[in-house]
């Protein structure tokens, strides 16, 4: 017996602002949610970490160690683990619950732009201004990266890893993905430098955003444009794009201080999401609900699909 | 000796001791003298008895004449044997009374003698404080009394225990606590007896009558071992346990007064006796009064008038006088602040107050924020006086001077910072322009001009085709003129570089070349050339050669030696070149521009991951044994001018349109480059291919079952082993 599939539901988007956090760092270079998405870091331009719950915006730790401002972060799967890169040529990994640093990572001829852990946070992987990509163990003691990826010409500004594909985004104009099982390096060649790639959850496609104003969805296999979007403004900052939770649309921060979020498959604007007057500097999509993390000037605001009415609801039971 | 004269001593005694009357006394020579041990002991010497000595009075030793010390060195020569001081006494210096006793006597702490009564009060009275206040009085039962000589030579000049030590002075001292009354309220002080009436006695006493100093208490340093903090004191031994009774005012300022001034030698008698009295307790046996039984509280007691009492020092009253004002003042001070703590007195001169100023009030407009004043240079203003130039200098310290010190220091040119640091000036010119000669720096300066002139000229003459040749052979004879006026006249073969060492025939031609130049021969290029060789090969050598001698010409003595040769000569001669050259980029663009994502912007390289990180990755290794790691790179020789037109072979290789044979691309169709490499060495190439891939084959079949590797197709070996891995 088969029940009557349900109505499939409209695509819901995070149009309501939930929370404002006003984080006391400075400029928030970026804001990151953890694994599960319960926690969000900000980075802060005062050169710290910091570690809030999405839920209540309650502060839970600073983690401060770095000597310039921290321009990524990344959390471990296993949520015991941070790591950061800075301005200061270093990769720091963090222990999440003492706020001590674990190991503090040096090699970098210049500011590192990205950082992110492999899947069992036995590596992590850092992207420089110096073009390289260097491959940090954190199992063993050892200081050296395991291994460096030069063949970018120019600055690494983003990276991404899934599963054994390593994602670059170079300002060379060129996404790399390298892909460890195959041992080979596919070069797609954009021609606009990379400000921000990602993989979509399903893993056949790669995004990527470049300083023309586009983001472009390409098909991970061939290389062949799937989908373009345009409507933002991005030519001259390091701004962040990503895939909503389902692949559903495409989002993109934009200059103009609005976030715009086109449908995949149409590629039509569904929504300009109007953020504040400046910058959107970073955003960041919850791993499985439909909950938008943006970062602009010093404050990080949460965006969901639907008002919360559970606010109060702590504070009355 | 001692022993001998007690032993002597007692025969006498037993000599005169015995009960019939002596006829006659022994003579002399009869009697006899015995030892400790009742052995007859030998005088030698007159009447006191002289000493044994050497062995049985002999002047031998046991051993005979030889001193037992001597010892033969000639075997034992290390050993040294070293007499103590002992070793040269007998028994009785080791007696009691000998040198050096090793019988147990009393020692100076437990042997009898007088005490030091000042040290023992000193003691007591911080006993007062102590926890157990008793404490002393167990050690003195304890310690046997002793004196110092110090004591014993002070009683013998006439002083007495409780006396100070010093001169002695006229008059009686002033007491050392005169303000003791005044610190006693109400009618504590007992009347008979008291010190007013000694006072007066003193005002009496005779002119010629002398005092001894009072005695001082020495500060006592026995450190405190209980926790309490200071100023602590136990409970009162005075209060608790001499039963301060009704006629005794509750002092709250100095509750210990009665044993302290017993302690110091106060003249206040209390008739108190020792004991647990009171009220309660009823009275004793040994208490001859009973007056307190029926104890009746008296107004008499209690102060009836508030204010100090007079003090004893007959001042009271006086309107004017500093110091007791003064005195009285810091008394009051001290009363105020209660007990003063054991071992503190109040300070003479008042703690400096530090005075505090307020800070300044800002006016209402000030803004925090600092405005620098531009710099003002004088040596522009040049209407300024001097005196104003001054002043500006002095106020702002921003006056920049013309001098060099002044500016930054990326201002200042290498000399000006060799002398700033103190250096020495180098040796040779300074420009590089003096290391040429005349005729060569009016070419240099030249050089801008030249071109237009050299390309107006043969153009004009023949057509473009014709032209260009004719440049380039021009060119070429300019060079050769070049390399001949820089090598003419050089004598110094000394060290050149040798830019064909690795073909000495060649290197022997460039030599001789070389050599022809430094004669100044005009055709040395065309005679020191193989006539055996092509034509190409030729043409190709004397544009090497003529190069290379303008490279490497001769430095001139004062260049050369600025510089110094490596001492590791660089034998490597090729350069490391990734294998697979990135496309062309202009085609790229072009696709991007037409927006045809895929083939055109897609390429693909062979990269080997590190094997740890694909350890870390969970990843198997897909280049098992391969020790590269990136991308596989190329050994290219380093001076190849082939290294130098790969633009050239790029182009004539179409850019890669791949046929569409399948999504994934095997590593051997990368880049068209490689496709040329792989038809060169084409035959080999193949069976090289082809036995690779057997092996592959032959691997997966031992690693994987034999169903998964029926499935595999042979052609695409790198998908067929992660089909492998997938499945597995």
């Amino acid at each position: 017996m088969a029940f009557p599939q349900p109505r499939p539901q409209a695509p819901q988007l995070p149009q309501h602002l939930l929370r404002t956090i006003d984080c006391q760092q400075g400029a928030v270079r970026a804001v990151r949610f953890n694994v599960d998405g319960n926690y969000l870091l900000s980075c802060g331009s005062d050169k710290s970490l910091k570690l809030w719950t999405v839920s209540r915006g309650t502060l839970l730790k600073t983690y401060s160690g770095h000597g310039y401002e921290v321009l990524d972060a990344d959390g471990s799967y296993d949520n015991s683990q941070l790591c950061s890169c800075s301005s200061d040529k270093t990769v720091i990994l963090w222990d999440v619950a003492t706020g001590q640093v674990t190991r503090k990572l040096r090699g970098h001829a210049g500011k590192v732009n990205c950082v992110q852990f492999n899947e069992e946070a036995t590596v992590i992987l850092s992207g420089s201004i110096d073009g390289t990509v260097r491959c940090w163990d954190t199992r063993s003691r050892r200081f050296e990266p395991i291994q460096v990826l030069d063949e970018a010409r120019d600055s690494i500004s983003s990276l991404k890893v899934a599963q054994h594909e390593l994602l670059t985004g170079s300002v060379d104009g060129r996404v790399r993905r390298y892909d460890l099982r195959m041992g080979q390096l596919h070069v797609d060649f954009i021609d606009s430098p990379i400000t921000c790639v990602c993989f979509s959850q399903d893993g056949q496609c790669t995004l990527s955003s470049s300083l023309d104003s586009a983001v472009r969805l390409l098909d991970k296999s061939t290389g062949e444009m799937l989908g373009e979007y345009k409507g933002h403004k991005m030519k001259g900052y390091k701004l962040d794009c990503c895939l909503s939770s389902k692949d559903t649309h495409v989002l993109s921060c934009s200059e103009d201080g609005h976030v715009y979020c086109w449908d995949l498959v149409e590629g039509s604007l569904s929504l300009k999401l109007p953020v504040g007057k400046a910058v959107v500097q970073s955003l960041s999509f919850h791993p499985s609900e439909t909950r938008l993390l943006t970062a602009m000037e010093g404050r990080v605001q949460v965006w969901g699909s639907e008002p919360e009415e559970t606010m109060d609801d702590p504070t009355q039971t | 000796l001692a022993t001998v004269n007690a032993a002597f001593s007692l025969n006498l005694i037993l000599y005169f001791s015995s009960d019939e009357p002596l006829k006659k006394p022994i003579p002399l020579h009869e009697q006899t003298v015995k030892d400790e041990k009742g052995r007859y002991k030998r005088f030698h010497g007159a009447f006191t008895g002289g000493f044994s000595a050497g062995y049985f009075n002999t002047v031998g030793s046991k051993e005979g004449w030889t001193p037992s010390t001597f010892v033969s060195s000639r075997q034992q020569k290390a050993e040294k044997h070293n007499a103590r001081p002992e070793d040269f006494m007998d028994e009785e210096d080791f007696s009691e009374h000998g040198i050096a006793p090793r019988e147990i006597t009393t020692s100076q702490e437990f042997s009898s003698g007088h005490r030091d009564e000042t040290r023992e009060k000193a003691r007591a009275v911080n006993a007062q404080a102590a926890l157990i206040p008793g404490d002393t009085l167990l050690e003195e039962l304890i310690a046997p009394a002793q004196s110092s000589i110090g004591v014993e030579l002070l009683r013998k000049m006439g002083w007495r225990e409780g006396q100070g030590v010093g001169p002695r002075v006229k008059r009686k001292p002033r007491r050392q606590q005169p303000d003791n009354s005044t610190k006693l309220y109400g009618c504590a002080m007992p009347p008979a007896g008291s010190e007013e009436s000694e006072d007066d006695e003193e005002e009496f006493a005779p002119e010629n009558v002398t005092f001894a100093p009072k005695d001082v208490t020495p500060v006592d340093f026995t450190p405190r071992l209980g926790l309490q903090g200071l100023g602590y004191s136990g409970l009162d031994p005075g209060l608790a346990l001499l039963g301060q009774g009704a006629s005794e005012h509750i002092n709250l300022f100095n509750p210990q007064s009665e044993t302290r001034g017993q302690l110091f030698g106060d003249k206040q008698k209390h008739t108190r006796r020792g004991g647990v009295a009171g009220q309660a307790f009823g009275v004793g046996a040994l208490e001859d009064d009973d007056e307190d039984i029926y104890h009746r509280d008296s107004m008499s007691r209690y102060d009836t008038v508030l204010g100090g009492e007079e003090p004893g020092d007959g001042l009271y009253g006086w309107t004017a006088p500093q110091q007791y004002t003064k005195r009285k003042d810091k008394n009051k001070d001290a009363l105020y602040l209660g007990k003063i703590l054991e071992g503190f007195t109040l300070a003479q001169k008042p703690a400096e107050e530090k005075t505090i100023f307020p800070p300044p009030i800002l006016p209402r407009d000030y803004r925090p924020v600092h405005h620098f004043r531009p710099v003002i240079q004088v040596s522009r203003l040049s209407g300024v006086s001097p005196a104003l130039a001054e002043a500006l200098k002095s106020s702002r310290g921003h006056m920049t001077k013309d001098e060099p010190q002044q500016e930054g220091r990326h201002q200042l040119d290498s000399g000006q910072r060799r002398t700033l640091l103190g250096e020495e000036t180098l040796q040779g010119p300074t420009s590089v322009m003096e290391l040429l000669r005349p005729e060569d720096r009016e070419r240099l300066q030249n050089i801008p001009l030249r071109p237009a002139g050299m390309s107006a000229g043969p153009s004009a003459l023949s057509g473009v085709m014709s032209s260009s040749v004719q440049q380039q052979q021009q060119q070429q004879q300019q060079q050769q003129q070049e390399a001949l006026t820089m090598w003419r006249g050089v004598q110094t073969s000394s060290q050149t570089f040798k830019p064909f060492e690795k073909n000495p025939s060649k290197q022997a031609r460039y030599e001789l070349y070389l050599n022809r130049l430094k004669q100044g021969d005009k055709d040395a290029l065309e005679q020191s050339l193989d006539l055996g060789m092509t034509e190409w090969e030729r043409s190709r050598e004397r544009e090497e050669f003529v190069r290379a001698s303008i490279l490497y010409r001769p430095s001139s003595s004062s260049l050369s030696s600025r510089f110094t040769r490596a001492k590791h000569q660089e034998d490597e001669d090729t350069v490391e070149v990734n294998r697979d050259q990135e496309g062309d980029v202009d085609d790229k663009q072009a696709a991007v521009k037409m927006k045809m994502f895929g083939k055109l912007t897609r390429e693909t390289f062979e990269w080997h991951p590190d094997k740890l990180l694909c350890k870390r990755f969970n990843v198997p290794d897909p280049y098992p044994g391969s020790g590269v790691v990136g991308l596989p790179k190329v050994k290219r020789d380093k001076f190849s001018v082939f290294n130098f037109l790969t633009m050239t072979e790029n182009r004539a290789t179409p850019a890669p349109p791949k046929p569409a044979e399948s999504g994934k691309k095997s590593r051997w169709d990368v880049s068209g480059q490689t496709e040329d490499e792989e038809e060169k060495k084409d035959p080999l190439s193949e069976l090289l291919s082809a036995a690779r891939n057997q092996t592959t084959e032959t691997k997966l079949d031992q690693t994987s079952s034999p169903a998964v590797s029926t499935s595999v197709s042979s052609v695409q070996p790198r998908d067929s082993k992660h089909e492998v891995h997938c499945q597995k």
